[in-house]
């Protein structure tokens, strides 16, 4: 999805992992998916890049669908949608 | 006709015994890490990788020895110990962020500085890294013999929910249901 597709979507459920470092978001993203209802929306908010390619391959193998991903002011902004 | 039958019956039979041993035999999502190095760094890398495994629902077990079982003392506990016990206690780091650095030890000026720069990036320090990996259930083995070795007692290691004292024996139980062993 483009930037501004990502931007159009509503979040059911934010991550704001901004300041931690590897393997902090994709902890916070373990922690959080349990919050997100299936079908909905998760934004993780990250200044780490690698978090981007970690985020696609976690969504991967638990079958969550990964959305797409934007650059905002110093940080990225990663969105899935929660399977199940 | 009937006999062809039979015989079908019994692959049937057969391959539904030999799925279920399969089945049985087959190795759970399950990461196991080997902690043999007592460093700071590679204690460090052990805990991350353990912590990245259970974002992905696998269940972790590490297995601490030798020079690993450093990381797991409490400074705060006593024990009592026999006179080569308290030789090794006194020699050995008494906490995880005492753990020297494998490169860079710099005659112990790295460790501090390799902590005061990792605060800076926000990375998590090793107590940290510990405490989050009891709160997401990765279990802790204690190698006895090393502990035996080293004069180490359970009343000197760290408060940790999953931690249990164990043999060589357990450890291979553990890697031969795991998909992943690594040793470091």
């Amino acid at each position: 999805m483009t930037a501004d597709e990502l931007k159009g979507l509503e979040v059911a459920t934010e991550v704001d992992a901004r300041g931690t470092a590897c393997p902090g978001p994709l902890l916070d993203a373990k922690r959080a998916i349990a919050d997100c209802p299936a079908g909905g929306v998760m934004s993780v908010l990250s200044s780490d890049e690698g978090t981007i390619i970690d985020i696609t391959r976690w969504c991967k193998k638990m079958k969550h669908e990964y959305l797409g991903d934007f650059e905002d002011d110093g940080f990225w902004r990663i969105f899935l949608r929660k399977t199940a | 006709m009937s006999d062809k039958n039979l015989n079908m019956e019994e692959q049937i039979q057969k391959l539904q015994e030999r799925v279920e041993e399969l089945e049985e035999n087959a190795p759970n999502d399950n990461l196991c890490l080997g902690v043999m190095d007592g460093d700071y760094d590679k204690t460090m890398a052990a805990f991350i990788i353990a912590l990245g495994a259970v974002a992905y629902d696998m269940e972790v077990d590490m297995f601490f020895t030798f020079w690993g079982l450093s990381a797991l003392r409490d400074p705060k506990k006593k024990a009592k110990k026999d006179f080569l016990g308290k030789m090794f206690g006194a020699m050995l780091p008494k906490k995880a962020s005492k753990l020297p650095l494998s490169k860079m030890q710099m005659l112990g000026m790295g460790p501090p500085m390799i902590q005061a720069v990792m605060k800076m990036h926000n990375a998590k320090s090793l107590d940290e890294l510990i405490k989050e990996a009891g709160e997401f259930g990765v279990r802790i083995h204690v190698c006895t013999m090393a502990m035996d070795v080293m004069g180490m007692k359970k009343e000197e290691m760290i408060d940790y929910p999953h931690i249990d004292y164990v043999g060589v024996g357990a450890f291979v139980g553990m890697f031969q249901e795991a998909k992943q062993c690594w040793f470091m």
